[in-house]
Protein backbone atom coordinates (compact mmCIF):
# COMPACT_ATOMS: atom_id res chain seq x y z
CA UNK A 1 0.00 0.00 0.00
CA UNK A 2 2.38 2.71 1.32
CA UNK A 3 4.82 1.30 -2.27
CA UNK A 4 2.05 2.69 -4.33
CA UNK A 5 1.93 6.15 -2.33
CA UNK A 6 5.20 7.04 -1.78
CA UNK A 7 6.21 10.43 -4.06
CA UNK A 8 9.43 10.51 -5.75
CA UNK A 9 11.49 13.39 -5.92
CA UNK A 10 10.20 15.13 -8.60
CA UNK A 11 6.68 14.86 -6.57
CA UNK A 12 4.96 12.31 -9.23
CA UNK A 13 3.33 9.31 -7.32
CA UNK A 14 4.67 6.11 -8.12
CA UNK A 15 1.92 4.65 -10.40
CA UNK A 16 3.83 5.60 -13.17
CA UNK A 17 7.14 4.66 -11.99
CA UNK A 18 5.92 0.75 -11.10
CA UNK A 19 4.23 0.58 -14.60
CA UNK A 20 7.83 2.04 -16.03
CA UNK A 21 9.71 -0.37 -13.55
CA UNK A 22 7.57 -3.72 -14.73
CA UNK A 23 7.64 -2.80 -18.43
CA UNK A 24 11.52 -2.42 -18.05
CA UNK A 25 12.04 -5.53 -16.38
CA UNK A 26 9.45 -7.20 -18.89
CA UNK A 27 11.53 -5.99 -21.85
CA UNK A 28 14.70 -7.12 -19.88
CA UNK A 29 13.75 -10.60 -19.66
CA UNK A 30 12.08 -10.91 -23.23
CA UNK A 31 15.19 -9.68 -24.61
CA UNK A 32 17.60 -11.79 -22.20
CA UNK A 33 14.75 -15.15 -23.01
CA UNK A 34 15.29 -14.21 -26.92
CA UNK A 35 19.50 -14.25 -26.77
CA UNK A 36 19.57 -17.38 -24.51
CA UNK A 37 19.36 -19.41 -27.97
CA UNK A 38 19.99 -22.61 -26.90
CA UNK A 39 17.44 -22.71 -24.13
CA UNK A 40 15.42 -20.94 -26.18
CA UNK A 41 14.68 -23.73 -28.73
CA UNK A 42 14.80 -26.37 -26.35
CA UNK A 43 11.72 -25.03 -24.66
CA UNK A 44 10.15 -24.31 -28.14
CA UNK A 45 10.99 -27.45 -30.03
CA UNK A 46 10.31 -30.11 -26.76
CA UNK A 47 6.44 -29.71 -26.82
CA UNK A 48 6.69 -30.56 -29.93
CA UNK A 49 8.43 -33.80 -29.49
CA UNK A 50 6.57 -34.72 -26.88
CA UNK A 51 3.10 -34.33 -29.62
CA UNK A 52 5.19 -36.86 -31.52
CA UNK A 53 6.08 -39.07 -29.01
CA UNK A 54 2.24 -39.01 -27.34
CA UNK A 55 0.75 -39.73 -31.04
CA UNK A 56 3.38 -42.21 -33.02
CA UNK A 57 3.74 -43.92 -29.61
CA UNK A 58 1.55 -43.93 -27.14
CA UNK A 59 -1.55 -43.18 -29.06
CA UNK A 60 -1.96 -46.62 -30.80
CA UNK A 61 -2.46 -48.19 -27.67
CA UNK A 62 -4.82 -45.69 -25.91
CA UNK A 63 -8.56 -45.84 -26.97
CA UNK A 64 -10.11 -42.36 -26.38
CA UNK A 65 -12.82 -42.74 -28.67
CA UNK A 66 -11.90 -40.57 -31.37
CA UNK A 67 -8.59 -39.27 -33.39
CA UNK A 68 -6.12 -39.56 -30.56
CA UNK A 69 -4.19 -36.50 -31.89
CA UNK A 70 -6.89 -34.59 -31.43
CA UNK A 71 -7.33 -35.70 -27.45
CA UNK A 72 -3.92 -34.97 -26.39
CA UNK A 73 -3.33 -31.51 -27.89
CA UNK A 74 -4.47 -29.74 -24.74
CA UNK A 75 -2.45 -32.32 -22.47
CA UNK A 76 0.24 -31.35 -24.84
CA UNK A 77 0.17 -28.18 -24.31
CA UNK A 78 -0.34 -28.47 -20.50
CA UNK A 79 2.33 -30.43 -20.36
CA UNK A 80 4.71 -28.16 -21.98
CA UNK A 81 3.66 -25.46 -19.67
CA UNK A 82 4.96 -27.57 -17.08
CA UNK A 83 8.09 -28.38 -18.23
CA UNK A 84 8.61 -24.61 -18.86
CA UNK A 85 7.83 -23.65 -15.36
CA UNK A 86 11.62 -25.84 -14.95
CA UNK A 87 12.95 -23.32 -17.23
CA UNK A 88 11.32 -20.46 -15.24
CA UNK A 89 12.24 -21.48 -11.89
CA UNK A 90 15.74 -22.17 -13.01
CA UNK A 91 15.99 -18.94 -15.03
CA UNK A 92 14.72 -16.89 -11.52
CA UNK A 93 17.12 -18.88 -9.02
CA UNK A 94 19.82 -18.00 -11.21
CA UNK A 95 18.61 -14.74 -11.93
CA UNK A 96 18.71 -14.08 -7.79
CA UNK A 97 22.14 -14.92 -7.45
CA UNK A 98 23.13 -12.07 -9.55
CA UNK A 99 25.18 -8.63 -8.72
CA UNK A 100 22.22 -7.11 -11.35
CA UNK A 101 19.60 -8.18 -8.79
CA UNK A 102 21.73 -6.88 -5.98
CA UNK A 103 21.99 -3.37 -7.77
CA UNK A 104 17.62 -3.61 -8.61
CA UNK A 105 17.32 -3.84 -4.62
CA UNK A 106 19.72 -1.27 -3.68
CA UNK A 107 17.39 0.78 -6.12
CA UNK A 108 14.16 -0.48 -4.35
CA UNK A 109 12.85 -2.25 -7.63
CA UNK A 110 9.80 -4.07 -6.29
CA UNK A 111 9.73 -7.99 -6.41
CA UNK A 112 6.28 -7.83 -8.27
CA UNK A 113 8.03 -5.69 -10.80
CA UNK A 114 11.60 -7.93 -11.05
CA UNK A 115 9.78 -11.48 -11.27
CA UNK A 116 7.13 -9.47 -13.59
CA UNK A 117 10.03 -10.00 -16.01
CA UNK A 118 10.41 -13.37 -15.79
CA UNK A 119 6.86 -14.49 -15.36
CA UNK A 120 6.21 -12.68 -18.69
CA UNK A 121 9.18 -14.39 -20.81
CA UNK A 122 7.74 -17.46 -19.12
CA UNK A 123 4.23 -16.63 -21.11
CA UNK A 124 5.59 -15.84 -24.14
CA UNK A 125 7.73 -19.04 -24.35
CA UNK A 126 4.66 -20.86 -23.88
CA UNK A 127 2.36 -19.30 -26.32
CA UNK A 128 4.52 -19.44 -28.92
CA UNK A 129 5.71 -22.73 -28.16
CA UNK A 130 1.48 -23.63 -27.93
CA UNK A 131 1.32 -22.22 -31.29
CA UNK A 132 3.60 -24.75 -32.74
CA UNK A 133 2.30 -27.81 -30.93
CA UNK A 134 -1.23 -26.64 -32.87
CA UNK A 135 0.27 -26.38 -36.39
CA UNK A 136 2.35 -29.50 -36.24
CA UNK A 137 -1.16 -31.27 -34.92
CA UNK A 138 -2.97 -29.81 -37.56
CA UNK A 139 -0.45 -31.17 -39.77
CA UNK A 140 -0.39 -35.01 -38.75
CA UNK A 141 -4.69 -34.89 -38.68
CA UNK A 142 -5.74 -32.72 -35.52
CA UNK A 143 -9.40 -31.87 -36.68
CA UNK A 144 -11.35 -29.91 -34.19
CA UNK A 145 -14.78 -28.79 -34.81
CA UNK A 146 -13.94 -25.39 -32.66
CA UNK A 147 -15.70 -21.69 -34.23
CA UNK A 148 -13.32 -18.45 -33.57
CA UNK A 149 -15.27 -17.60 -30.26
CA UNK A 150 -13.99 -21.27 -28.99
CA UNK A 151 -10.15 -20.67 -30.11
CA UNK A 152 -10.23 -17.25 -28.42
CA UNK A 153 -11.81 -18.50 -25.20
CA UNK A 154 -9.43 -21.87 -25.52
CA UNK A 155 -6.18 -18.86 -25.79
CA UNK A 156 -7.76 -17.13 -22.74
CA UNK A 157 -8.23 -20.70 -20.62
CA UNK A 158 -4.54 -21.12 -21.80
CA UNK A 159 -3.12 -18.40 -20.93
CA UNK A 160 -4.76 -17.82 -17.74
CA UNK A 161 -2.89 -21.67 -17.05
CA UNK A 162 0.56 -20.62 -18.18
CA UNK A 163 0.17 -17.35 -16.24
CA UNK A 164 -0.57 -18.84 -12.96
CA UNK A 165 2.05 -21.35 -13.68
CA UNK A 166 4.66 -19.17 -14.46
CA UNK A 167 4.11 -17.07 -11.26
CA UNK A 168 4.27 -20.70 -9.43
CA UNK A 169 7.24 -21.25 -10.72
CA UNK A 170 8.67 -17.98 -10.17
CA UNK A 171 7.92 -18.60 -6.91
CA UNK A 172 9.90 -21.93 -6.74
CA UNK A 173 12.35 -20.19 -7.95
CA UNK A 174 12.79 -17.64 -4.96
CA UNK A 175 12.33 -20.40 -2.58
CA UNK A 176 14.95 -22.82 -3.89
CA UNK A 177 18.21 -21.96 -2.23
CA UNK A 178 20.42 -23.28 -6.03
CA UNK A 179 19.29 -23.68 -9.58
CA UNK A 180 19.54 -27.53 -9.40
CA UNK A 181 16.66 -27.19 -6.29
CA UNK A 182 14.67 -25.31 -8.72
CA UNK A 183 14.70 -27.58 -11.25
CA UNK A 184 13.98 -30.21 -9.05
CA UNK A 185 10.84 -28.32 -7.30
CA UNK A 186 9.36 -28.02 -10.39
CA UNK A 187 9.23 -31.66 -11.02
CA UNK A 188 5.96 -31.47 -8.91
CA UNK A 189 4.46 -29.19 -11.02
CA UNK A 190 5.57 -31.71 -14.26
CA UNK A 191 3.65 -34.22 -12.47
CA UNK A 192 0.04 -32.90 -12.48
CA UNK A 193 -0.76 -33.29 -16.03
CA UNK A 194 0.08 -36.91 -16.01
CA UNK A 195 -2.78 -37.57 -13.34
CA UNK A 196 -5.01 -36.10 -15.18
CA UNK A 197 -7.60 -36.42 -18.17
CA UNK A 198 -4.53 -34.80 -20.66
CA UNK A 199 -3.44 -38.04 -21.59
CA UNK A 200 -5.51 -40.81 -20.66
CA UNK A 201 -9.13 -40.84 -19.87
CA UNK A 202 -9.61 -41.10 -15.60
CA UNK A 203 -11.88 -43.27 -15.69
CA UNK A 204 -8.92 -45.79 -17.04
CA UNK A 205 -7.13 -45.30 -13.58
CA UNK A 206 -7.19 -47.14 -10.19
CA UNK A 207 -9.62 -46.22 -8.07
CA UNK A 208 -7.69 -43.86 -5.42
CA UNK A 209 -6.33 -42.08 -7.79
CA UNK A 210 -9.30 -40.77 -9.99
CA UNK A 211 -10.35 -38.61 -7.00
CA UNK A 212 -7.27 -36.46 -6.80
CA UNK A 213 -7.20 -36.67 -10.55
CA UNK A 214 -10.59 -35.09 -10.55
CA UNK A 215 -10.05 -32.59 -8.41
CA UNK A 216 -6.65 -31.00 -9.47
CA UNK A 217 -6.31 -28.30 -11.34
CA UNK A 218 -5.13 -29.75 -14.56
CA UNK A 219 -8.26 -32.18 -14.95
CA UNK A 220 -10.59 -28.86 -15.44
CA UNK A 221 -8.46 -26.88 -17.72
CA UNK A 222 -8.24 -29.78 -20.05
CA UNK A 223 -11.74 -30.85 -20.15
CA UNK A 224 -12.26 -26.60 -20.63
CA UNK A 225 -10.11 -26.69 -23.47
CA UNK A 226 -11.47 -30.23 -25.15
CA UNK A 227 -15.38 -29.50 -24.85
CA UNK A 228 -14.44 -26.21 -26.36
CA UNK A 229 -12.14 -27.53 -29.31
CA UNK A 230 -14.70 -30.43 -29.86
CA UNK A 231 -17.83 -28.41 -29.60
CA UNK A 232 -18.97 -30.10 -26.98
CA UNK A 233 -20.73 -28.69 -23.49
CA UNK A 234 -18.49 -27.14 -21.25
CA UNK A 235 -20.14 -27.25 -18.13
CA UNK A 236 -18.96 -26.55 -15.00
CA UNK A 237 -15.30 -27.13 -15.70
CA UNK A 238 -14.85 -23.38 -17.13
CA UNK A 239 -15.88 -22.09 -14.15
CA UNK A 240 -13.52 -24.45 -12.62
CA UNK A 241 -10.61 -23.95 -14.37
CA UNK A 242 -10.75 -20.45 -14.30
CA UNK A 243 -10.76 -20.67 -10.36
CA UNK A 244 -8.02 -22.47 -10.06
CA UNK A 245 -5.68 -20.54 -12.28
CA UNK A 246 -7.35 -17.53 -10.47
CA UNK A 247 -6.77 -18.95 -6.95
CA UNK A 248 -2.67 -20.40 -8.10
CA UNK A 249 -1.54 -16.81 -9.58
CA UNK A 250 -3.16 -14.62 -6.47
CA UNK A 251 -1.02 -17.16 -4.00
CA UNK A 252 1.93 -17.42 -5.70
CA UNK A 253 2.21 -13.64 -6.59
CA UNK A 254 1.67 -12.91 -2.77
CA UNK A 255 4.68 -15.57 -2.64
CA UNK A 256 6.79 -14.49 -5.06
CA UNK A 257 6.43 -10.68 -3.78
CA UNK A 258 6.91 -11.99 0.83
CA UNK A 259 9.87 -14.55 -0.75
CA UNK A 260 11.72 -11.73 -2.51
CA UNK A 261 11.51 -9.10 0.41
CA UNK A 262 12.49 -12.16 2.97
CA UNK A 263 15.99 -12.08 0.83
CA UNK A 264 16.60 -8.87 2.00
CA UNK A 265 17.36 -10.07 5.40
CA UNK B 1 28.97 41.11 7.01
CA UNK B 2 30.77 41.32 10.31
CA UNK B 3 30.85 37.79 12.03
CA UNK B 4 29.05 36.19 9.44
CA UNK B 5 30.86 32.72 7.73
CA UNK B 6 29.59 31.38 4.26
CA UNK B 7 30.90 28.44 3.67
CA UNK B 8 30.04 25.51 5.26
CA UNK B 9 30.81 23.85 8.21
CA UNK B 10 32.52 21.08 7.35
CA UNK B 11 31.69 18.76 10.34
CA UNK B 12 28.35 19.79 11.59
CA UNK B 13 25.90 17.58 12.62
CA UNK B 14 23.87 17.25 9.69
CA UNK B 15 26.58 17.28 7.18
CA UNK B 16 27.47 13.30 6.63
CA UNK B 17 26.74 11.86 4.09
CA UNK B 18 26.81 7.88 5.99
CA UNK B 19 26.99 8.09 9.81
CA UNK B 20 26.80 4.64 11.55
CA UNK B 21 26.76 3.82 15.62
CA UNK B 22 27.19 0.49 16.96
CA UNK B 23 26.38 -1.32 13.55
CA UNK B 24 26.65 -4.86 14.66
CA UNK B 25 25.52 -7.92 11.91
CA UNK B 26 26.06 -11.94 12.78
CA UNK B 27 25.45 -14.63 10.58
CA UNK B 28 24.28 -16.99 12.60
CA UNK B 29 27.00 -17.47 15.29
CA UNK B 30 29.79 -15.63 13.29
CA UNK B 31 30.01 -11.98 14.36
CA UNK B 32 30.77 -9.86 11.08
CA UNK B 33 31.03 -6.27 12.68
CA UNK B 34 30.87 -5.53 16.11
CA UNK B 35 29.58 -2.02 16.76
CA UNK B 36 30.90 -0.07 13.80
CA UNK B 37 30.90 3.69 14.38
CA UNK B 38 31.63 5.98 11.25
CA UNK B 39 31.16 9.31 10.01
CA UNK B 40 31.52 10.17 6.26
CA UNK B 41 31.51 13.86 5.49
CA UNK B 42 29.53 14.79 2.34
CA UNK B 43 31.22 14.99 -0.73
CA UNK B 44 34.74 13.18 0.55
CA UNK B 45 36.22 9.68 -0.65
CA UNK B 46 36.08 7.51 1.99
CA UNK B 47 37.83 4.07 2.00
CA UNK B 48 37.27 1.03 4.10
CA UNK B 49 40.38 -0.61 4.11
CA UNK B 50 40.93 -4.30 5.07
CA UNK B 51 41.65 -7.84 4.74
CA UNK B 52 39.44 -10.47 2.86
CA UNK B 53 36.37 -11.26 5.63
CA UNK B 54 37.13 -7.83 7.87
CA UNK B 55 33.10 -7.39 7.14
CA UNK B 56 33.85 -4.65 4.39
CA UNK B 57 31.04 -5.98 2.11
CA UNK B 58 28.52 -6.81 5.05
CA UNK B 59 28.90 -2.86 6.00
CA UNK B 60 28.33 -2.30 2.48
CA UNK B 61 25.55 -4.21 1.88
CA UNK B 62 23.84 -2.57 5.06
CA UNK B 63 24.28 0.78 3.95
CA UNK B 64 22.80 -0.07 0.90
CA UNK B 65 19.86 -1.78 2.43
CA UNK B 66 20.43 -4.90 1.51
CA UNK B 67 21.12 -6.03 4.72
CA UNK B 68 19.60 -5.49 8.29
CA UNK B 69 21.58 -5.35 10.90
CA UNK B 70 21.50 -6.91 14.05
CA UNK B 71 21.85 -3.41 16.39
CA UNK B 72 23.04 -0.06 15.93
CA UNK B 73 21.61 2.49 13.29
CA UNK B 74 22.93 3.76 10.08
CA UNK B 75 22.09 6.97 8.17
CA UNK B 76 22.94 7.48 4.49
CA UNK B 77 22.53 10.86 2.87
CA UNK B 78 20.61 12.17 6.19
CA UNK B 79 18.59 8.96 6.05
CA UNK B 80 17.86 5.81 8.11
CA UNK B 81 18.38 2.87 6.32
CA UNK B 82 15.91 0.75 8.12
CA UNK B 83 13.36 3.10 8.54
CA UNK B 84 13.66 5.43 5.61
CA UNK B 85 14.60 2.59 3.03
CA UNK B 86 12.99 4.43 -0.08
CA UNK B 87 14.50 7.42 0.56
CA UNK B 88 17.80 6.32 0.83
CA UNK B 89 17.80 3.96 -1.95
CA UNK B 90 16.99 6.76 -4.38
CA UNK B 91 20.04 8.77 -3.46
CA UNK B 92 22.63 5.86 -3.28
CA UNK B 93 24.26 3.85 -6.06
CA UNK B 94 25.87 0.43 -5.42
CA UNK B 95 28.51 -0.80 -7.50
CA UNK B 96 29.57 -4.31 -5.65
CA UNK B 97 32.58 -7.02 -6.28
CA UNK B 98 31.21 -8.29 -9.00
CA UNK B 99 29.63 -6.66 -12.12
CA UNK B 100 26.11 -5.93 -12.41
CA UNK B 101 25.08 -5.86 -15.41
CA UNK B 102 23.77 -8.45 -18.24
CA UNK B 103 25.52 -10.36 -19.78
CA UNK B 104 22.96 -11.04 -22.85
CA UNK B 105 22.63 -6.92 -23.49
CA UNK B 106 24.23 -4.65 -25.17
CA UNK B 107 26.47 -1.77 -23.07
CA UNK B 108 23.01 0.86 -24.04
CA UNK B 109 20.79 -1.29 -23.01
CA UNK B 110 21.96 -2.34 -19.93
CA UNK B 111 22.67 1.69 -18.92
CA UNK B 112 18.72 2.61 -21.15
CA UNK B 113 17.50 -0.01 -18.53
CA UNK B 114 19.15 1.56 -15.57
CA UNK B 115 17.91 4.91 -16.87
CA UNK B 116 14.63 3.98 -17.29
CA UNK B 117 14.37 2.31 -13.68
CA UNK B 118 15.58 5.45 -12.07
CA UNK B 119 12.93 7.06 -13.51
CA UNK B 120 14.55 9.08 -15.86
CA UNK B 121 12.89 9.94 -18.97
CA UNK B 122 13.24 8.42 -22.77
CA UNK B 123 15.37 11.31 -24.01
CA UNK B 124 17.07 11.98 -20.78
CA UNK B 125 18.45 8.17 -20.61
CA UNK B 126 19.39 8.11 -24.07
CA UNK B 127 21.16 11.75 -23.47
CA UNK B 128 23.17 10.93 -19.93
CA UNK B 129 24.00 6.76 -21.32
CA UNK B 130 25.85 8.31 -24.44
CA UNK B 131 27.23 10.83 -22.22
CA UNK B 132 28.46 8.14 -19.72
CA UNK B 133 29.29 5.86 -23.23
CA UNK B 134 31.83 8.28 -24.17
CA UNK B 135 32.92 8.96 -20.80
CA UNK B 136 33.57 5.44 -20.15
CA UNK B 137 35.33 4.99 -23.06
CA UNK B 138 33.23 2.60 -24.22
CA UNK B 139 30.91 4.44 -27.14
CA UNK B 140 32.99 1.65 -29.74
CA UNK B 141 31.35 -0.58 -28.23
CA UNK B 142 28.12 0.27 -26.63
CA UNK B 143 25.72 -2.21 -29.15
CA UNK B 144 28.40 -4.67 -28.24
CA UNK B 145 26.72 -7.64 -26.08
CA UNK B 146 28.54 -7.61 -22.91
CA UNK B 147 29.47 -11.00 -22.46
CA UNK B 148 32.20 -10.01 -25.32
CA UNK B 149 33.44 -7.29 -22.72
CA UNK B 150 36.87 -7.52 -21.22
CA UNK B 151 37.25 -6.98 -17.30
CA UNK B 152 37.82 -3.61 -17.51
CA UNK B 153 35.14 -2.52 -19.90
CA UNK B 154 32.62 -4.56 -17.34
CA UNK B 155 33.76 -2.52 -14.55
CA UNK B 156 33.65 0.90 -16.90
CA UNK B 157 29.94 -0.11 -17.73
CA UNK B 158 29.11 -1.36 -14.16
CA UNK B 159 30.22 2.24 -12.62
CA UNK B 160 28.39 3.56 -15.83
CA UNK B 161 25.44 2.12 -14.73
CA UNK B 162 25.52 2.97 -11.02
CA UNK B 163 25.82 7.03 -12.34
CA UNK B 164 22.56 7.09 -13.99
CA UNK B 165 20.34 8.46 -11.51
CA UNK B 166 22.68 11.27 -10.47
CA UNK B 167 23.37 9.16 -6.86
CA UNK B 168 24.40 11.99 -3.68
CA UNK B 169 26.50 8.81 -2.40
CA UNK B 170 28.10 5.91 -4.49
CA UNK B 171 28.99 2.68 -2.86
CA UNK B 172 31.79 0.99 -4.10
CA UNK B 173 32.90 -3.00 -3.27
CA UNK B 174 36.47 -3.81 -4.12
CA UNK B 175 35.81 -1.56 -7.25
CA UNK B 176 39.23 -3.16 -9.03
CA UNK B 177 39.86 -6.60 -8.02
CA UNK B 178 40.85 -8.17 -10.20
CA UNK B 179 41.57 -5.65 -12.76
CA UNK B 180 45.02 -4.92 -14.91
CA UNK B 181 47.21 -1.94 -13.54
CA UNK B 182 45.94 0.05 -16.65
CA UNK B 183 41.97 -0.69 -16.09
CA UNK B 184 42.75 -0.19 -12.26
CA UNK B 185 44.25 3.51 -13.33
CA UNK B 186 41.10 4.38 -15.30
CA UNK B 187 39.16 3.49 -12.76
CA UNK B 188 40.57 5.59 -10.08
CA UNK B 189 40.56 8.50 -12.89
CA UNK B 190 36.81 8.20 -12.88
CA UNK B 191 36.37 7.85 -9.51
CA UNK B 192 38.49 10.68 -8.50
CA UNK B 193 36.29 12.78 -11.25
CA UNK B 194 32.75 11.69 -9.43
CA UNK B 195 34.67 13.40 -6.23
CA UNK B 196 35.21 16.20 -8.01
CA UNK B 197 31.55 16.39 -8.45
CA UNK B 198 30.98 16.61 -5.16
CA UNK B 199 29.66 13.34 -4.88
CA UNK B 200 30.06 11.26 -1.99
CA UNK B 201 32.20 7.47 -2.47
CA UNK B 202 32.72 5.23 -0.05
CA UNK B 203 34.84 2.29 -1.42
CA UNK B 204 36.08 -0.92 0.23
CA UNK B 205 39.65 -1.96 -0.91
CA UNK B 206 42.56 -4.78 -0.17
CA UNK B 207 44.93 -2.70 -1.77
CA UNK B 208 46.61 0.01 0.33
CA UNK B 209 47.80 1.87 -2.50
CA UNK B 210 44.45 2.50 -3.49
CA UNK B 211 43.30 3.65 -0.63
CA UNK B 212 45.86 6.16 -0.28
CA UNK B 213 45.20 7.45 -4.21
CA UNK B 214 41.57 8.12 -3.55
CA UNK B 215 40.69 8.44 -0.07
CA UNK B 216 40.50 11.62 1.93
CA UNK B 217 40.13 9.47 4.61
CA UNK B 218 40.85 6.21 5.86
CA UNK B 219 39.16 3.75 8.26
CA UNK B 220 41.12 0.23 8.63
CA UNK B 221 38.95 -2.45 9.20
CA UNK B 222 40.25 -5.56 10.79
CA UNK B 223 37.78 -8.44 12.30
CA UNK B 224 34.43 -6.36 12.14
CA UNK B 225 36.06 -3.56 14.12
CA UNK B 226 38.06 -0.22 13.08
CA UNK B 227 41.25 -0.63 14.31
CA UNK B 228 42.28 2.55 13.30
CA UNK B 229 40.51 5.88 11.10
CA UNK B 230 42.36 9.10 9.56
CA UNK B 231 43.57 10.75 6.51
CA UNK B 232 46.24 8.73 5.29
CA UNK B 233 49.00 11.34 6.36
CA UNK B 234 47.73 10.69 9.67
CA UNK B 235 47.87 6.81 9.58
CA UNK B 236 51.53 6.62 8.62
CA UNK B 237 52.36 9.26 11.47
CA UNK B 238 50.94 5.86 13.63
CA UNK B 239 54.34 4.31 12.69
CA UNK B 240 57.57 5.40 12.99
CA UNK B 241 57.77 7.33 9.83
CA UNK B 242 62.00 5.88 9.34
CA UNK B 243 62.51 3.06 10.59
CA UNK B 244 66.36 1.02 10.22
CA UNK B 245 65.98 -2.25 9.88
CA UNK B 246 68.94 -4.54 11.01
CA UNK B 247 69.91 -7.87 9.79
CA UNK B 248 71.24 -10.02 12.13
CA UNK B 249 74.17 -12.60 11.84
CA UNK B 250 73.00 -15.50 13.63
CA UNK B 251 69.80 -16.15 16.34
CA UNK B 252 71.80 -15.70 19.20
CA UNK B 253 73.05 -12.39 18.04
CA UNK B 254 69.25 -11.84 17.02
CA UNK B 255 68.25 -12.34 20.97
CA UNK B 256 70.74 -10.20 22.23
CA UNK B 257 69.88 -7.09 19.87
CA UNK B 258 66.53 -7.90 20.53
CA UNK B 259 67.09 -7.68 24.46
CA UNK B 260 68.94 -4.43 24.12
CA UNK B 261 65.88 -2.71 22.13
CA UNK B 262 63.09 -4.21 24.18
CA UNK B 263 60.09 -2.17 23.48
CA UNK B 264 61.67 0.12 21.00
CA UNK B 265 61.83 -2.56 18.28
CA UNK B 266 58.98 -1.79 15.99
CA UNK B 267 59.20 -5.57 13.83
CA UNK B 268 60.18 -8.21 15.21
CA UNK B 269 61.07 -11.07 12.68
CA UNK B 270 63.41 -13.85 14.11
CA UNK B 271 62.99 -16.22 10.70
CA UNK B 272 64.57 -13.48 8.96
CA UNK B 273 66.60 -12.23 11.85
CA UNK B 274 65.36 -8.76 10.74
CA UNK B 275 64.51 -6.17 13.79
CA UNK B 276 63.37 -2.74 13.47
CA UNK B 277 63.47 0.23 14.91
CA UNK B 278 62.19 4.05 14.85
CA UNK B 279 64.68 6.64 13.48
CA UNK B 280 64.76 10.26 12.24
CA UNK B 281 67.25 8.83 9.30
CA UNK B 282 70.56 11.18 10.34
CA UNK B 283 73.50 9.68 9.88
CA UNK B 284 74.05 10.61 13.24
CA UNK B 285 71.08 8.73 14.81
CA UNK B 286 71.79 5.71 12.49
CA UNK B 287 75.14 5.79 14.11
CA UNK B 288 74.79 5.92 17.35
CA UNK B 289 71.55 3.16 17.14
CA UNK B 290 74.06 0.94 15.48
CA UNK B 291 76.57 1.42 18.14
CA UNK B 292 74.01 1.57 21.17
CA UNK B 293 72.54 -2.10 20.16
CA UNK B 294 75.87 -3.84 18.62
CA UNK B 295 78.52 -2.48 20.77
CA UNK B 296 81.26 -5.28 19.55
CA UNK B 297 80.02 -4.84 16.12
CA UNK B 298 79.65 -8.85 14.99
CA UNK B 299 75.84 -9.02 15.69
CA UNK B 300 74.51 -6.18 12.83
CA UNK B 301 75.36 -7.74 8.89
CA UNK B 302 73.28 -5.15 7.27
CA UNK B 303 70.79 -2.68 7.58
CA UNK B 304 68.63 -0.45 5.73
CA UNK B 305 66.75 2.56 6.18
CA UNK B 306 63.15 1.99 5.48
CA UNK B 307 60.40 4.86 5.02
CA UNK B 308 56.61 4.18 6.16
CA UNK B 309 54.05 3.44 3.80
CA UNK B 310 50.75 2.84 4.72
CA UNK B 311 51.41 -0.63 4.33
CA UNK B 312 52.91 -0.54 7.85
CA UNK B 313 50.30 0.56 8.94
CA UNK B 314 48.01 -1.67 7.82
CA UNK B 315 50.71 -4.62 9.35
CA UNK B 316 51.43 -2.87 12.41
CA UNK B 317 47.56 -2.49 12.94
CA UNK B 318 45.93 -5.43 11.89
CA UNK B 319 48.39 -8.22 12.38
CA UNK B 320 48.32 -7.04 16.52
CA UNK B 321 46.42 -9.55 17.09
CA UNK B 322 47.49 -12.39 14.90
CA UNK B 323 50.96 -11.75 16.67
CA UNK B 324 49.90 -12.32 20.08
CA UNK B 325 48.10 -15.51 19.08
CA UNK B 326 51.37 -17.12 17.71
CA UNK B 327 53.24 -15.79 20.47
CA UNK B 328 51.03 -17.55 23.49
CA UNK B 329 51.27 -20.90 21.02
Amino acid sequence: MSDLTIARPGGALTNLAVRTEALTMIGRCLRLSRRNVEALITSLALPVIILLLFVYLFGGAIQTGGAYVTYVVPGVILLAATFGAGTTAVSVSLDMSTAVIDRFRSMGIRGASVLSGQVAASVARNLVSGVLVVGVAFAIGFRPHAGALAWLATAGVLTMFIVAISWLSAALGLLAKTPEAANGFSFLVTFLPYASSAFVPIATMPGWLQGFSRNQPVTPVIETVRALLLGTPVGDNAWTAVAWCAGITVVAVTMCAELFRRRTA
Amino acid sequence: MYGVRMERTPYKDNDWAVETAGLMKSYRDLPVLGGIDLTVPRGSVFALLGPNGAGKTTMVRILSTLVKPDAGRARVAGFDVLRQRRQVQRRIALTGQYAAVDDLQTGAENLRMMGRLRGLGRAETERRSAELLAEFDLADAARRRVGTYSGGMRRRLDLAASLLGNPEVIFLDEPTTGLDLPSRQATWRNISARARDGITILLTTQYLEEADQLADRIALLDGGAIVAQGSPAELKTRVAERRLDLTLADPVSFEGVARRLGDRAVTHDPTQLLLGVATDGSAANVRALLDEVDPHRDAVSAFTVHTATLDDVFLALTQNETRKETADV
